[in-house]
């Protein structure tokens, strides 16, 4: 069922063709050849009944219902298959046409419940609605069996299948091959026997779906249908906002009952119109919103004197006014700098703008960092250097015109979905694929789309193997010297030539390492080089390692040096996690930069911002997270104000972590729930979901998207006003009175964002930045024609292994990843219905490497590293090669960062998650180890907190 | 802080430089690095742990950088 706003074209719109004049029933119609009689019609106002087109699908031609005349031909074509052509004269309605549509609709009824008072798709059933316009109440044959044995598959959580409501169009069936790519459903038997099944007529909890719900929304009548819309709830208003989950920043349209006081989400409708997703969505961020009104949420202010003491919910007033007072004691105690905050991805581009702004200003130290440290700041440092800015350089659509996709260190089809299903549709099409990851992702295969090459490398060695690429490249001559000639800085090219030529470089040298077999790497090599358009996409299996930045600027060499970036089809690309990872960067989130890129140190900027402000800025640097808990062991930094984020879940050598926080005399932590960093706040201050405020978010795509206010604030105040409190109670006043108007701030001071408003957005739907004068509808590709930097720079990237090594102690490499249906820490997620897919991690290990420790599928392990231990079940499995051990992060339960060590990116100090050598032991009581480790770990730790 | 941990990474960011940059100017590269990157405390014990311990545990070219920063540095850049 489509969202209640949405007015169906029935079929797609043509990519771009020349424009054909037409008419339909006497209306002069223009419209790009290629398509279809039936949109044509819609857009001049005329909807053709139909039931087996909808605009997301292939045409198909089942149903007949779209029949119409076309002047001087015979028959009557269907309006969903036949194109537009110059000068044709359409009849979409006549009495034939009448008689023909109600034969269509009268046999449909014959096998249909009538009972459309009770049924969840009342008033908005196709199939209710065409037997309307075609003037049939009742069918004129006898009733028969129809379909009511069958019984209502009710397993997925989310949505049910009644088949007794199923018109067998195969919309479903469509919409799970060619939008979701999972191929799940089939018709099966015929005629009036045939039915929907899926995979081998198991109920679809069991089956390959991945509840994305492309089906629930393609289906016509009620037969695959919202839970949550079974009790007939009224869906009053129709809001577009955008998925707070993952980096793709799907558009949605929310839809709205309940009461003017007490509105209620009643069901999650992706856009349409959706400049990113384009009415596709996941199973996250259309089914899992319920954790908005979870009773876990914390929706009281409470303070403590200390982390030993219980909670004292108290009045905002309260908790603001101590929350400040510490601030400023920790100050005048400490110093100045003793104090920072931490902006979240999770958030608005508005209220990270804030909290950075509060920090700076307000705080007076550039003491700021945020979570996206701990996942793409290599990304920054890495294209900021190569290319000249800090950002992917592409528009997702880009990869329908993609050849060879170099997919590295991602996982999509889990940790983004629906590009992932953007990528599997131009698969299909016959792009090639090179997976380069030491896990076998999903990509590498599934339905209708195998890998051309999986190089599966061992963790911590990206940066050998893209040298070994990158040197066949060169060795073969496969380079684009004219491109480089007149884009690229010359010396850095020829230096970054000669290193990668060097024999050291070579696959065969490299294949030790690697664990690739040379062949399979020249050959990878080739085909990227020379198949056409070829594009980079990575994640965090790049980023968060040792080499996370080298690995980056070696994406961009190899880009540069085949001269794939600067047009469609090709570019560097970076899967961003969370939803506002690549916003909360550009809004000068990081400790040296201001939004924009442009660091503290450089005076005009700070003019700029100290002009606006009215306060004097720190011209250094500040403490990025990691150093503020070494500084905080140090006794040099005590206060911090936390918005949004769980880095004890999260962030990597959880101990250290602890005993950092517990060294802290102040931390505010400002969320949603109670989550683990709670634990060790001293002032917590009830967070906002994204439906309860206004803002912005900033996908992968450098698309800005419209957040919208979808009900009340459950605690009172959207978390910009929060910051905001805060900020007045430090004495130095913020008097926003809507996110627009800090909109408004960020393109006055941010050249990137200077044609940036809400009006704007509200008239484009979304904007790619940068947005200015040069480009003000925003900018779709990057570095065309000239990169930002303005000639691209080469670094040659020496392959150094990561200090974390395997020894006999701890002979296996763990790595670490994510699932479909979980998000990160979970925190959203497990409050869902989500964890009906995944209730705990698992442990995948390689078979070879379970029977050898004796471990069976299942079995308890526990995961020990040189930081912690840990407890978790295994799974045995050849997705993984030997010698590797991979586990998720999602539950608190496990805490798989117990184990994680404190390396990071030389760069930026990005911690290398992808890396940490662990020894695996099968356990038969796993709380009796737990509870050991527990002690252990309360018994002493080798860095325990410098108390002052 | 942790001068280990420091000496580490001054090492690693080091060991980019040590390939990247032409050898006369790699000392300056590391050095610009740090100034760039490391908050003003961080490259006070860098400072301090090569001037008091001789930079016990850096690789040559991370002391060399760390000795042009602290030059940078007194010079008030
Ligand atoms: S929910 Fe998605 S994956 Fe599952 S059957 Fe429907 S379209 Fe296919
Ligand atoms: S379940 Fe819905 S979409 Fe699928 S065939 Fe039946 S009526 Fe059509
Ligand atoms: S793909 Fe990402 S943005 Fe889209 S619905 Fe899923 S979680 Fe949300
Ligand atoms: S809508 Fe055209 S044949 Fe069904």
């Amino acid at each position: 069922m489509f969202a209640i706003d949405y007015h169906d074209h029935g079929t797609a719109a043509p990519l771009a063709g020349a424009p054909v004049t037409l008419q339909i029933d006497g209306h002069e119609v223009t419209v790009p050849a290629g398509t279809s009689l039936m949109r044509a019609a819609a857009l001049a106002g005329i909807d053709v009944p139909k039931l087996c087109a909808t605009d997301t699908l292939k045409a198909f031609g089942s149903c007949r219902l779209c029949l119409v005349q076309v002047e001087g031909r015979k028959g009557y074509p269907a309006s969903c298959t036949t194109l537009a052509e110059a000068g044709m004269k359409v009849r979409t309605q006549s009495p034939d046409l009448q008689r023909l549509r109600r034969g269509v609709i009268d046999l449909y009824v014959s096998d249909h419940p009538l009972e459309c008072d009770d049924c969840a798709a009342n008033g908005h059933c196709e199939l209710q609605s065409m037997a309307a316009v075609v003037g049939v109440t009742q069918t004129s044959y006898a009733r028969g069996a129809m379909h009511r044995p069958l019984a209502v598959d009710r397993s997925n959580p989310y949505f049910e299948f009644d088949p007794q409501l199923c018109i067998v169009c195969s919309r479903c069936v469509r919409a799970c091959d060619e939008v979701q790519g999972t191929f799940a459903l089939t018709v099966q038997s015929r005629g009036f026997a045939s039915k929907i099944a899926a995979s081998e007529d198991r109920p679809f909890l069991e089956s390959e779906c991945v509840s994305c719900g492309a089906c629930v929304e393609a289906c016509p009548t009620a037969a695959l249908s919202e839970k949550s819309l079974a009790h007939g709830k009224a869906r009053e208003r129709a809001v577009t906002t955008t998925c707070a989950y993952c980096g793709v920043g799907c558009s949605f349209t929310a839809e709205v009952g309940g009461t003017a006081e007490a509105p209620e989400v009643v069901r999650m409708v992706p856009n349409r119109n959706g400049h990113a997703n384009h009415g596709h969505a996941c199973v996250k961020g259309r089914f899992a919103y319920g954790y908005a009104m979870h009773s876990d949420r914390q929706l009281k202010p409470m303070i403590r004197k200390s982390i030993r003491e219980s909670w004292r919910e108290v009045s905002w007033d309260e908790a603001i006014a101590y929350a400040a007072s510490e601030i400023r004691r920790v100050q005048a105690k400490y110093g100045r700098d003793a104090v920072g905050g931490i902006t979240s991805s999770r958030c608005t581009n508005e209220e990270t703008f804030l909290v950075q702004k509060l920090v700076r200003a307000a705080f007076g130290t550039n003491n700021v960092d945020t979570c996206a440290r701990v996942c793409h700041s290599p990304t920054g440092y890495g294209l900021k250097s190569t290319l000249g800015e800090s950002a992917g350089t592409q528009a997702f659509t880009s990869v329908s015109q993609t050849d060879v996709i170099l997919l590295i260190g991602a996982n999509p089809t889990d940790g983004h979905p629906v590009f992932a299903s953007q990528m599997k549709q131009r698969l299909r099409e016959g792009a090639k694929l090179i997976v380069i990851d030491p896990r076998a992702i999903g990509l590498v295969r599934s339905p209708h789309v195998t890998a051309d090459f999986h190089l599966q490398l061992r963790p911590g060695t990206n940066v050998a193997m893209l040298n070994a690429l990158a040197h066949v490249v060169v060795t073969e001559g496969l380079t684009r010297e004219q491109y480089v000639a007149e884009r690229c800085e010359v010396p850095s090219y020829e230096r970054w030539k000669a290193f990668v030529s060097e024999p050291h470089n070579s696959p065969e040298a490299l294949a030790e390492v690697t664990g690739v077999p040379a062949e399979q790497v020249r050959r990878a090599a080739r085909l990227y080089a020379t198949g056409g358009n070829g594009a980079i996409y990575y994640g965090l299996g790049v980023t968060e390692h040792s080499q996370g930045s080298t690995a980056v600027m070696a994406l961009a060499n190899l880009a540069m040096a085949t001269g794939n970036l600067g047009r469609e089809g090709v570019g560097v690309n970076p899967l961003r996690g969370q939803n506002n990872v690549q916003g909360s960067c550009d809004m000068g989130s990081f400790p040296h930069e201001f939004s924009g890129y442009r660091h503290v140190s450089d005076p005009a900027v700070r003019a700029l911002f100290e002009q606006a402000w009215g306060v004097k800025l720190d011209p250094e640097p500040g403490l990025r997270i990691p150093n503020m808990f070494e500084a905080a062991l140090d006794g040099t930094f005590r206060a911090m104000y936390v918005q949004g984020e769980d880095f004890v879940q999260s962030d990597p050598d959880t101990h250290h972590v602890t005993h950092a926080m517990e060294a802290m005399e102040c931390v505010i932590v400002q969320d949603l729930f109670l989550n683990e960093t709670a634990q060790f706040a001293h002032v917590f201050l009830p967070g906002s979901s994204f439906l309860e405020k206004d803002g912005t978010f900033t996908n992968a795509e450098r698309r800005i998207s419209r957040v919208r206010q979808i009900i009340p604030p459950r605690a009172g105040y959207a978390d910009w006003e929060v910051t905001m409190l805060l900020s007045n109670a430090l004495g130095y006043p913020m008097n926003y009175r809507h996110p627009a108007e800090i909109m408004d701030e960020i393109a006055r001071l941010t050249p990137t964002f200077e044609g940036v408003s809400y009006a704007k957005l509200d008239r484009l739907g979304s904007i790619q930045w940068p947005c200015n004068e040069a480009a003000p509808e925003g900018t779709p590709t990057m570095h065309v024609g000239q990169f930002v930097r303005g000639k691209g720079r080469f670094y040659t990237t020496e392959y150094v292994p990561t200090s974390e090594r395997v020894n006999s102690r701890f002979p296996l490499i763990l790595t670490t990843g994510r699932i479909l249906s979980q998000y990160n820490v979970g925190a959203q997620t497990r409050r869902t219905d989500n964890v009906v897919w995944h209730e705990e991690d698992l442990l995948e290990i390689h078979p070879h490497d379970a029977e050898t420790r004796g471990i069976a599928d299942g079995d308890w392990v526990g995961l020990t590293s040189r930081t912690g231990e840990t407890v978790l079940r295994a799974r045995v499995s050849e997705r993984i090669a030997p010698g590797v051990v991979y586990t998720t992060f999602h539950f608190p339960q496990t805490q798989a960062n117990i184990v994680t060590t404190e390396n990071s990116d030389w760069a930026t100090n990005c911690p290398e998650y992808k890396v940490t050598a662990v020894e695996v032991v099968r356990i038969t009581q796993a709380e009796a180890w737990r509870a050991r480790a527990a002690q252990e770990r309360a018994a002493g730790s080798s860095r325990q907190p410098v108390h002052a | 802080m942790n001068i280990d941990l420091l000496t580490k990474m001054a090492n690693e960011i080091s060991a980019f430089f040590a390939t990247e940059s032409p050898p006369d100017q790699a000392a300056q590269d590391v050095a610009q690095h740090l100034r760039r990157f490391w908050e003003p405390r961080m490259r006070r014990q860098i400072i301090a742990h090569v001037r008091e311990h001789g930079g016990a545990g850096l690789t040559d070219l991370a002391r060399r950088g760390v000795e042009t920063l602290a030059a940078g540095e007194s010079d008030g850049a």
